[in-house]
C-alpha cells in the first residue's frame, strides 16, 4: 500500500530501542484504558443474552438460562419484522447509495466551471452536515397534518389532507429520499476522487475514434468506476444487520402506528430496553446483531481479499 | 483535477450539454438545500401564518417573535448550549490527542506492539457488544448514570479515525526526520509534539471536524442515560420539543417567569421549534465550509489509492 523507501543498509535503523518503546507504549495507554472500559468491557455484557438479568445480581451473578432467550426472540413477530425492515432498507439503500453519488459525481466533474462545481458541492454535502434531530424537524415541516408544507399544496389543490405520521405505505418512501438527501452529495466525493485518477489518454483516444461524450462515458468513464463500486458495495453489505438508529427512531418521531415499516433491529433493542424493560430479550437481539454482523464483516473481507488483497481491512 | 481548457479542448463536454448538466446539478443541489433553507424561514414567519398557510418559503406575515420568546427565559437553552459547546470543545481536543498519540506509536515500524496494539483498536470495529451490553456496564460498573462523562469519554475513542491517522502518518514518510531527532536527543513525546503535529494539520482540521461534529449532535446517550435537566444537550432538548411542545411550556422555569401564564397562551409555538432547530444546526453549517477542501482532499486520497 505505502511505498517505503529503499532499505539502507544500516543496521541501527530497525533496531527496536526499548526506552523508546517505553514512550511509545505510554502514549498508548490512553486509548488502550477508553477501549478496555468502553469496548472490550461492554463485551461480557453480552452475556446478558444467555441469563436472566436480575440489577441486584449483577450480569455474572445473574442466573444462566442457556438459549431461551434466543427461543422468545424468534418466536416474536416484532423482531422478524425489525429483521426484514433492516435487511430490506438496507437493501434499497445499496442501491441508491451507488447510483445516485455515482451521477452526481459525473455530473459535477464535467461542469465546465470548476468555480461552479465547487459551490454546488458545498450545497450538496450541507445535509450531510445537520443532525437526525433537525432531520426530523425538516420532515416534520414538510409532512405535518397541521401546518406541514404538502398538507397545504394539497389544500390548494382541492384534494384531502394526508397523515403522513399515521399512514405506514408512505414511509419506505420518505426514509429513501431522507436517506438519499442527507448521503449523496457526501457519498459522491469518493466518486469524484476514482473520476481524476482516470487518464485524460483514453478519452483522447475515444474522440479520435468519434466517440460522443455520451458513448466516453458509457464506455470509460463508468467501466473505470466499477471496481471501486463493487468494493464499496460489498463493504455495504457488511453492515446488512446493523441500522441508523437515529433515521429509523428519530425521523417517524417515534409513531407507534409506524412500527410496522420503521421498527429496525436496533429500534427493537431500544424500545424492548427501555419501553418494556426487558433485557433478555432485547440483549439476545443485540448479541444476534453483533454475531450476524461479525460473520458478514470477516466473509465479505475474505472476497475482497480475493478481488484486490490492498483493499482487504485485514 | 485534469486540466481542461474552456470550451476549446476536444474532452470537454459541449456548451449547450452543459447548461443541462449545469441545471440538472443545480436542481439537486436545491433539492438538498431548499429543506434547510424552510427552517430558516419557518423560524422567522408569524405563528398565525404558520397556522393558515402552513410552512411555506413565502410567508404571509415575518416575525422575530419565536428568538423573542426562546431568549426572554432562555435559561435552559443556553445551559443546553452550554453543554453542547463544552462537549464539542473538551471532547475534541481529549479525543484527537488520544488518538493521534495512539495512531502515532501504532505508525512506528520500530515500535514493538505496532501490530497488537493495531489489532486492539481494530477489533472494535468487528465485534461489539451493542447498545444493552454498553448500558448495563457504563450504568452498573461505572456508574455513569446521570454524568456528564458519560457523553464525554466512551466515544473518545473510534477505531476507525485511529486506523486514517495512523495511514496519514505512515505516508507522511518521516522516518529520516524522526532518526535525526533522536540522535539529537529528542525525546519521543516531543519529536510527536514538534515534528509530527505541525505537519499532520489537514489531517487533524478533517478528523476534528467530524469529532466536533459527533459531540456536537449527541442526543441519543443524553435520552439513554441523563434525567437531569441540566445536562441535556442542545440536540436533545430540540428532541424533546419535537415529542412534545408542552415540554419547554411545562418548564416551570418557564411558566413562573414574568407574565408567565400570559406567554404560555400565545406561545409561538411553531416558529419557536423552528427558532430551536436554527440554533440546533447553524454551529456546524457555519463551519463546515471552511473545512471542505481538506476533507474532499482527504476522502479524494483515499479511493486513488485503489
Amino acid at each position: 500500500m505505502i511505498q517505503l523507501s529503499p532499505r539502507r543498509p544500516s543496521s541501527h535503523r530497525m533496531k527496536v530501542r526499548w526506552k523508546d518503546n517505553i514512550s511509545l507504549f505510554l502514549m498508548t495507554v490512553p486509548g488502550i484504558i477508553v477501549f478496555i472500559c468502553f469496548s472490550y468491557m461492554p463485551l461480557y455484557g453480552l452475556l446478558l443474552a444467555f441469563k436472566n438479568f436480575v440489577p441486584r445480581l449483577g450480569i455474572w451473578g445473574s442466573p444462566w438460562v442457556g438459549s431461551l432467550n434466543f427461543q422468545f426472540m424468534f418466536k416474536n413477530a416484532t423482531f422478524w419484522l425489525s429483521l426484514r425492515n433492516t435487511l430490506l432498507y438496507n437493501a434499497a439503500f445499496l442501491v441508491t447509495g451507488i447510483i445516485c453519488p455515482m451521477l452526481l459525481a459525473i455530473g459535477l466533474n464535467e461542469l465546465l466551471s470548476k468555480k461552479l462545481a465547487r459551490t454546488l458541492q458545498t450545497f450538496v454535502i450541507m445535509p450531510h452536515f445537520v443532525s437526525y434531530v433537525v432531520v426530523s424537524v425538516i420532515v416534520f415541516a414538510l409532512c405535518s397534518a397541521d401546518n406541514g408544507m404538502i398538507a397545504h399544496f394539497l389544500d390548494s389543490m382541492g384534494s384531502p389532507r394526508i397523515a403522513f405520521y399515521s399512514e405506514t405505505k408512505y414511509w419506505p418512501w420518505i426514509l429513501n429520499i431522507v436517506h438519499i438527501w442527507k448521503s449523496t452529495g457526501y457519498s459522491s466525493i469518493i466518486y469524484m476522487g476514482a473520476l481524476t485518477g482516470i487518464s485524460d489518454e483514453y478519452y483522447e483516444a475515444a474522440v479520435i475514434d468519434g466517440a460522443t461524450k455520451w458513448q466516453q462515458t458509457r464506455y470509460i468513464t463508468i467501466p473505470f468506476l466499477i471496481p471501486m463500486t463493487v468494493i464499496l458495495a460489498i463493504l455495504r453489505v457488511g453492515g446488512m444487520f446493523s441500522s441508523n438508529f437515529d433515521l429509523f427512531y428519530q425521523v417517524p418521531l417515534n409513531s407507534g402506528q409506524l412500527y410496522p415499516v420503521t421498527n429496525t433491529i436496533d429500534v427493537f433493542v431500544y424500545n424492548m430496553l427501555r419501553t418494556s424493560n426487558n433485557v433478555s430479550l432485547s440483549s439476545a437481539a443485540g448479541f444476534f446483531q453483533s454475531l450476524c454482523g461479525f460473520i458478514l464483516v470477516v466473509t465479505v473481507n475474505w472476497i475482497i481479499r480475493k478481488i484486490d488483497p490492498d483493499l482487504a481491512m485485514f | 483535477m485534469a486540466k481542461r481548457k474552456h470550451h476549446y479542448h476536444p474532452l470537454a463536454v459541449k456548451p449547450h450539454t452543459n447548461v443541462i448538466l449545469s441545471i440538472l446539478v443545480g436542481l439537486f443541489a436545491l433539492f438538498c438545500f431548499l429543506p434547510i433553507l424552510l427552517i430558516y424561514i419557518g423560524s422567522f414567519t408569524a405563528e398565525k401564518a404558520i397556522k393558515i398557510n402552513g410552512f411555506s418559503f413565502f410567508p404571509a406575515k415575518w416575525s422575530v417573535s419565536a428568538y423573542q420568546y426562546l431568549f426572554k427565559d432562555g435559561g435552559q437553552i443556553l445551559q443546553s448550549y452550554w453543554v453542547s459547546i463544552s462537549l464539542t470543545v473538551f471532547g475534541t481536543v481529549l479525543s484527537l490527542l488520544i488518538m493521534t498519540l495512539y495512531a502515532y506509536a501504532i505508525s512506528r515500524k520500530d515500535f514493538a506492539l505496532r501490530r497488537q496494539l493495531t489489532f486492539f483498536a481494530y477489533f472494535t470495529m468487528l465485534f461489539n457488544g451493542g447498545m444493552v451490553a454498553a448500558y448495563i456496564v457504563n450504568t452498573t460498573v461505572f456508574g455513569l448514570r446521570d454524568s456528564y462523562w458519560v457523553l464525554l469519554i466512551p466515544t473518545l475513542c473510534s477505531a476507525y479515525n485511529i486506523i486514517v491517522l495512523r495511514t496519514f502518518f505512515t505516508s507522511l514518510g518521516t522516518e529520516s526526520l524522526v532518526e535525526a531527532a533522536k540522535i539529537d536527543g529528542a525525546s519521543e513525546l516531543r519529536i510527536y509534539a514538534r515534528i509530527i503535529l505541525p505537519i499532520s494539520k489537514p489531517a487533524l482540521a478533517t478528523i476534528g471536524l467530524f469529532t466536533a461534529i459527533a459531540y456536537f449532535s449527541k442526543w441519543f446517550e443524553v435520552m439513554l442515560y441523563i434525567e437531569n435537566n441540566k445536562l441535556y444537550t442542545i440536540q436533545y432538548l430540540l428532541q424533546r420539543v419535537m415529542k412534545n411542545l408542552e415540554y419547554l411550556r411545562s418548564n416551570p422555569e418557564f411558566a413562573m417567569s414574568e407574565g408567565g401564564v400570559e406567554l404560555l397562551e400565545n406561545l409561538p409555538g411553531e416558529s419557536m421549534r423552528m427558532a430551536l432547530t436554527v440554533l440546533a444546526m447553524t454551529p456546524v453549517l457555519a463551519f463546515y465550509p471552511f473545512f471542505q477542501k481538506y476533507f474532499v482532499k482527504g476522502l479524494t486520497l483515499g479511493s486513488v489509492k485503489g
